[in-house]
């Protein structure tokens, strides 16, 4: 198997690769974490306007420091910028236009991803409380899901799995998932390896992996 | 009709215990923090909130859960708050995990006189057991009901005396709906203006929802995460 790389070099593949799924005109909603950093690889002269689920629509960078202000955050709670065009709104409407099919991308983070498209990502019983936010919203309703994550636990163990052991998020909603390893589609087949990273083989992909993986003929290797 | 109150603890005096009290906010943005201290002053207990989040540990919702006066919570996400992970996980608070854009919805319903309506979210998963659901267009959707309260605090940038409100930013969240939505809604502003200064076109809350409205004191506008950029030159 290839280098692990480190945590940082990890997500930075991730984050470019689902950056390559944005198109100019976009409403995308990012999730917390992770996704959030996909805002910063937006290509150069492509326009994307990002939603936050808390009623916004036009999200900026971080703001300058000394100008954050305790009424402008993202759904992460951290201070955020307005772009100009920027539109507020109550969290109904927000919901309205998640619910409505309005939002063309939206990309989240996962603790399980199984071969049907469902995905965990809320609580684990009995340790962990959390609660879904807006998650199983957007992952309902948004026209294309995409599911960001590390392919494994800490601890080595798959992630992508036959069916989701933690409570759902959503059933069979996922089109697509992006690892630090692979760029897996699914579909009504099952998951489609697509792209794997490169110094690795399919082999080495399936054997992180618990379910089955459907090899693209057309394999391609990721930009790393 | 001039709706406003002398001070806080007068704006709350006849919350009782046992009272269900919507609180705007979400997380500490826009979060009716006068009224909230007000309410840990009074001590009332065992109340029911309904509330996107319970603040954090010690400021906001937060103090009224370490005060004990908590019983059953309704929310959407209480990840920043270890002290209710503790209390769920131990069983001395009921909390019921709600998805965001149905928790708006279904406060958004109970004010607007709609008991229940159907909603793709959460189909197939724990939210969905136990209740109705149907097929539209061959998709199946939950039935979810409407939420109101006995109160409601709302927090809003600029008030006039009437209780006409607007919100400023990100701060808006909840609070629209949370006003439209309880017997009692009580709005605290950082701005209490006279009659006829706000724009007609641009309030965000009509006066008719707000039964008592009050100059917040004290804000403190407390950041959970502060992120910022260096300028670059």
């Amino acid at each position: 198997m290839g280098k692990p790389g480190k945590d940082v070099d990890k997500r930075e593949r991730i984050v470019r690769r689902i950056a390559r799924e944005l198109r100019d005109g976009f409403y995308v909603n990012l999730g917390i974490g992770m996704p959030t950093l996909i805002a910063n690889h937006v290509p150069a002269g492509m326009e994307v306007t990002l939603q936050s689920e808390n009623g916004m629509l036009g999200i900026g960078p971080y703001p300058v420091e000394g100008t954050e202000d305790p009424d402008l955050i993202n759904a992460g709670k951290e201070t955020v910028s307005e772009m100009p065009g920027t539109s507020y709104f109550s969290s109904a409407d927000s919901f309205a236009m998640i619910r409505g099919g309005h939002i063309d991308l939206s990309v989240l983070g996962a603790m399980e991803v199984d071969e049907t498209g469902s995905l965990a990502n809320w609580m684990i019983p009995g340790k962990m409380v959390k609660g879904m936010g807006g998650a199983m919203d957007l992952v309902a309703s948004a026209r294309r899901v995409v599911v960001a994550m590390e392919h494994t636990t800490r601890e080595g163990a798959p992630k992508i799995l036959k069916q989701c052991t933690l409570p759902l998020t959503g059933v069979s909603v996922v089109d697509t998932i992006a690892t630090e390893m692979a760029y897996i589609r699914v579909t009504r087949d099952g998951l489609v390896l697509e792209e794997i990273a490169p110094g690795l083989t399919a082999e080495d992909v399936q054997r992180a992996t618990e379910a089955r993986l459907i090899v693209s003929p057309v394999l391609k290797v990721m930009e790393s | 009709m001039n709706k406003v109150v002398a001070n806080v603890d007068e704006a709350i005096r006849d919350v009782f215990d046992g009272a269900t009290i919507m609180i705007g906010g979400f997380g500490l943005c826009g979060m009716p923090e006068n009224l909230i201290r007000a309410l840990v002053r009074k001590g009332t207990k065992n109340l029911r909130t309904i509330s996107n989040n319970v603040g954090v540990d010690g400021v906001g919702n937060g103090l009224l859960l370490a005060a004990g006066q908590i019983v059953h919570h309704i929310g959407t996400y209480v990840g920043e708050n270890r002290l209710l992970e503790e209390m769920v996980l131990k069983g001395t608070i009921r909390l019921d995990l709600v998805p965001q854009g149905t928790f708006s919805e279904r406060i958004r319903a109970g004010g607007a006189g709609i008991p229940a309506f159907y909603t793709p979210t959460g189909v197939g998963t724990m939210v969905a057991e136990g209740k109705e659901t149907r097929e539209f267009e061959g998709r199946t959707y939950v039935m979810e009901r409407g939420l109101t309260a006995d109160f409601a605090f709302v927090k809003a940038w600029k008030g006039d005396r009437e209780g006409n409100l607007v919100y400023r930013k990100t701060a808006r969240n909840f609070n629209p709906m949370m006003a439209t939505a309880a017997k009692i809604t009580i709005a605290e502003v950082e701005h209490l203006v006279e009659v006829g200064e706000l724009d007609g076109d641009a309030i965000h809350t009509p006066s008719i929802y707000v039964k008592r409205i009050l100059q917040g004191e004290l804000y403190e506008r407390r950041i959970e995460r502060r992120t910022v950029r260096k300028v670059t030159s």
